[in-house]
């Protein structure tokens, strides 16, 4: 008997997602049953590596296999889902999921910076996005997206900011590693080019002409355009 | 400024306003004119300001910024007067772009997240349906014997245990046989009342003693039965199925308190 198909067992009439650490359960007491065989002893202490292994192996399996579900692991727990082309019929089945409105885009804008930054104070974020956060950062803790982690140990002990696992759950991530281009955006390093952008070239050069285009507010005559 | 056609975007901020003009003039950040950014950012907060919109502090800083690194260019190099700041080498140029960098990938950001909630709108799990067993709950066991029931009275009675020495005297209102109507009111409204119910309203040790002498007298007059569902679990009362078609026919519950006695 394989690991994947008895992994693929439990999860398949498990009641709701489960971790490893659950899964593990399971097999622990599994061969604490009296009557438990070989097999089901010798999983007794299985390995977390091991199960996670085997989790994926059954992933490659099913989208190899191209079912109309797939096995997904949000915010650390394992289930079966339906691929979401198919919501149009179970939404006729089960109908609307209870979910609450979708986020508007400075909510998203903010969790974002959030997400990637995290922890982050909301003066930190405020900087990135230029305006105030006071709205939207009620509304995300509000909604259990975003909660408060701690203080920074700066002036003022400002409050320090993270995401949930209703985050992850929310738009179906495994983990923060899982983030769309995660590894760019967290410490997003600008590289600071050798001659920099300017304004026009010998704009300083020529102050009459510039004093003459402000009167005018028309800038376009004397402004050759920018070199792309 | 009459060519300036804007369709008119809520923008989230100063840098959302920024990224869009740079858009329009289809260029790079790295490489945007920053004077004619900084032109058109203050027409359109004109713009704004003609339509009577509310503009937000943000943006009034953003020109005057704006403003700053402009007036700055029509100095020549060798003329600019020296910040303190700019002797620490903070080119204000080069910070804006670095933050309209910073702002344009969390924007790009926000975008996939949105597409991410979208997606998961979509998913369905698996719900199956609960396994069930029959489960097997203990019966009740029949019998409660009378240290059970004094068991039971007596943590009742710690709650008069802590009293203040000095304490109202009150004449000892009840009796027995108010108390008997009483259980027997309870159990033909209910099928069944638990034992701490039966106390939950008495003020008084003397009232606990007389609700419990009331329930003793009811069952040895079979008209209750008592269970337990487990060990020093809670007591059950209820009614002796056959106590009410035929109720005792010599005794009757109401039975004055010196009967006790």
């Amino acid at each position: 008997m394989e690991l994947k198909f008895i992994l693929e067992s439990l999860l398949f009439s498990a009641q709701k997602p489960l971790s490893p650490a659950e899964l593990r359960e399971v097999f622990a007491n599994a061969a604490a049953e009296e009557d438990a065989d070989a097999t089901v002893k010798s999983l007794k202490k299985i390995k977390e590596a091991e199960l996670n292994a085997a989790l994926e192996q059954l992933v490659k399996d099913h989208e190899a296999a191209g079912r109309s579900y797939r096995l997904v692991c949000v915010a650390g727990s394992w289930q079966f889902v339906t691929q979401p082309e198919y919501a149009p019929w179970l939404k006729a089945l089960v109908g609307v999921k209870a979910r609450p409105p979708r986020l508007s885009q400075p909510a998203l804008e903010t969790l974002a910076i959030i997400a990637y930054r995290q922890p982050i104070t909301r003066a930190e974020v405020e900087q990135i996005r230029g305006v105030n956060v006071d709205g939207t950062m009620q509304t995300l803790t509000e909604r259990g997206l975003v909660e408060q982690t701690g203080r920074a140990e700066v002036v003022g002990r400002p409050s320090l900011y993270g995401t949930t696992g209703l985050f992850l759950e929310y738009l179906g991530l495994k983990s923060l590693e899982d983030l769309p281009a995660a590894d760019e955006l967290r410490r997003i390093v600008v590289e600071k080019p050798p001659a920099p952008v300017t304004a026009d070239a010998g704009l300083a050069t020529n102050p009459p002409e510039q004093l003459q285009m402000s009167e005018g507010g028309e800038l376009k005559a004397e402004t050759p355009p920018p070199a792309s | 400024m009459s060519e300036y056609k804007v369709k008119f975007e809520v923008f989230e901020g100063p840098l959302d306003l920024l990224l869009y003009l740079i858009k329009k003039e289809e260029v790079d950040i790295y490489e945007v004119n920053l004077t004619k950014l900084a032109t058109q950012f203050i027409e359109y907060i004109e713009m704004m300001r003609e339509f009577d919109l509310e503009i937000a502090g943000e943006f009034l800083v953003m020109a005057s910024t704006l403003m700053y690194i402009k007036s700055r260019e029509l100095l020549p190099v060798d003329q600019r007067a020296e910040t303190e700041e700019e002797e620490e080498g903070e080119d204000p140029r080069w910070e804006l772009i670095r933050q309209l960098v910073e702002y344009k990938k969390f924007k790009d950001a926000a975008a996939q997240l949105q597409t991410l909630e979208a997606r998961q709108e979509n998913v369905f799990p698996r719900v199956p349906g609960k396994i069930e067993f029959e489960s097997e709950k203990p019966a009740p066991k029949p019998d409660v014997s009378i240290f059970d029931l004094l068991n039971a009275v007596n943590s009742v009675l710690k709650r008069f245990e802590k009293r203040d020495p000095t304490r109202d005297i009150f004449e000892d209102k009840w009796t027995v046989s108010e108390k008997i109507e009483y259980v027997v009111r309870v159990l033909t409204s209910r099928e069944s009342v638990r034992f701490s119910e039966l106390f939950a309203d008495a003020t008084s040790r003397s009232e606990v003693v007389c609700t419990f002498l009331a329930l003793l007298e009811l069952i040895r007059l079979k008209q209750l039965v008592c269970a337990q569902s487990e060990d020093f679990g809670e007591i059950e009362i209820k009614k002796r199925p056959a106590a009410i078609a035929t109720p005792a026919s010599s005794d009757t519950p109401n039975l004055a308190p010196d009967t006790l006695a």
